[in-house]
């Protein structure tokens, strides 16, 4: 059968930033496809030579717009493990209750896309409406709306104060039960389930061949989430990876709507345990050495690696994204799906083009 | 079932006032603590440069001898590192956002 090439992207509808994909197609069905990226290189991780270690934490936070405020933390926890920097334990608290916020506003961003894709315009709105709740507590407790500007080597700018918590707890009940309202359509609804049920199954192996990360692997039934490790203050909470075993696109929309629940709860722990003091230790010294740093994003693990040698300027800084590690995985889904399912299947993995790319 | 949940969320907000406004007819409620522009007092301003040397962007510039302080606009990403490090609080994160700048130009401050 005669083959047709369908260039999709960089720019296309779904795209909320520029990926290519040239679809080999036999009829409807395509049979590969190649992805091209390096649209919006920035070069950032060479940035770090010439920038402050200091400062590189606000060129850390601008690398993406959505899982902002964690690439800030991986960056400061590598300079203070190179630096054996003491962080106060009420620093490490905000922090995790900042990530969680984080990763919030980013899976209800995504939900949203996600109805936009299937076609499904009211509850695109509605997600994003609750959205903004979150993102009205982020600007609140931190000053920013996306780029949060909070995290500094040593610990946090800003404080939260125990009624500004109270309040926010307060909120987040009323967006528990808006986020019920809205992920009951996702789960329940008929023709999301038609969308998404058994479109673009990934199995449990193939996940892990392929060196999946983040919802895209715990939705094929891997319980892998780096927060189990017990960086910031989650070595004192209860976490408990949200799997599924479906694999498909379903799943992982499933599995993203439970970890909203999830990081309502981890708030909810993290300001009850919340202790007192200080929120900045002043981090003297240069760092000198080499380390891993290894968090949980919204989209995945994220890996750092800094090396440095004792000067103002880091040697090499390589970022390992998430989206980066479920790329394979994307071409993997694409190989034989219905050109129609195409834009559902690249936003299953919660692609973030800019994170990806630096 | 969740037709039936789909269905009542849009009865509700079919009743409710829309959570949009009509900017700028309504003007933004604006959130404490957010960070807008950089407001500068001149008066208690002592030019000592400590806010020009923290600033992640190069935004500031300060000239001691003409008593002249310079932010770029553009440059400037409201970090609030040089509100946080000014010993004599010349300097104020206000949470309004400003209005739109038309010309590249420094806004300057001072003579």
């Amino acid at each position: 059968m005669p083959r047709t090439i369908i260039p999709f992207g960089p720019q296309h509808p779904v795209l909320p930033e520029p990926v290519h994909l040239d679809l080999q197609l036999e009829d409807e069905r395509v049979v590969e496809a190649r992805p091209s990226v390096g649209f919006v290189h920035r070069g950032l991780e060479k940035l770090v030579e010439k920038k402050d270690f200091i400062d590189f934490v606000y060129v850390a936070e601008r690398i993406c717009g959505i899982c902002s405020f964690i690439h800030g933390q991986t960056y400061c926890q590598g300079i203070e493990a190179l630096m054996s920097a003491p962080v106060p334990p009420r620093a490490l608290y905000l922090r995790t209750i900042w990530g969680e916020l984080s990763r919030l506003h980013s899976h209800l961003l995504w939900l949203g896309l996600m109805a936009d894709a299937v076609g499904f315009e009211s509850l695109f709105m509605h997600s994003w409406r609750v959205r903004e709740k979150v993102l009205n507590i982020i600007e609140t407790t931190t000053g920013g709306r996306v780029i949060f500007g909070a995290c500094k080597v040593g610990g946090v700018r800003r404080d939260i104060s125990d009624e500004a918590l109270a309040k926010i707890l307060n909120d987040l009940e009323i967006i528990e039960r808006d986020i019920r309202d809205i992920t009951a359509v996702f789960l329940g609804n008929r023709s999301i389930k038609a969308r998404l049920c058994g479109v673009g199954v990934l199995s449990r192996e193939a996940a892990y061949d392929l060196g999946c990360v983040g919802p895209t692997l715990r939705a094929s039934g891997i319980a892998q989430d780096m927060r189990q490790l017990g960086y910031a203050a989650f070595k004192d909470l209860e976490v408990r990876p949200v799997t599924r075993t479906d694999g498909d696109s379903f799943a992982r929309c499933a599995v993203r709507c439970e970890e909203l629940f999830q990081s309502i709860d981890l708030i909810r722990q993290a300001a009850s345990r919340m202790p007192a003091g200080e929120i900045a230790a002043k981090a003297t010294g240069n760092p000198n050495g080499e380390c891993v740093m290894r968090t949980e994003q919204p989209r995945g693990e994220v890996v750092y690696q800094l090396k440095a040698n004792g000067t103002r300027n880091l040697q090499r800084l390589r970022i390992r994204t998430p989206t980066f590690a479920n790329l394979p995985a994307v071409i993997k889904l694409l190989q034989g799906c219905e050109l129609a399912d195409v834009p559902v299947l690249v936003l299953t993995i919660d692609p973030c083009i800019s994170c990806m790319e630096r | 079932m969740s037709s039936f949940e789909m269905t009542r969320l849009v009865l509700k907000w079919v009743v409710s006032k829309p959570v949009t406004t009509h900017y700028p007819i309504a003007p933004r409620v604006l959130i404490p603590g957010s960070r807008g522009v950089i407001e500068f007092t001149k008066t208690t301003c002592v030019y000592c440069n400590v806010c020009a040397k923290r600033c992640p962007t190069g935004a500031i510039v300060v000239q001691r001898a003409q008593k002249r302080w310079t932010i770029d606009p553009l440059l400037c990403i409201s970090c609030g590192c040089c509100v946080e490090v000014c010993p004599k609080k010349s300097l104020l994160l206000s949470p309004a956002h400003g209005a739109p700048s038309v010309i590249k130009d420094r806004a300057r401050y001072g003579a």
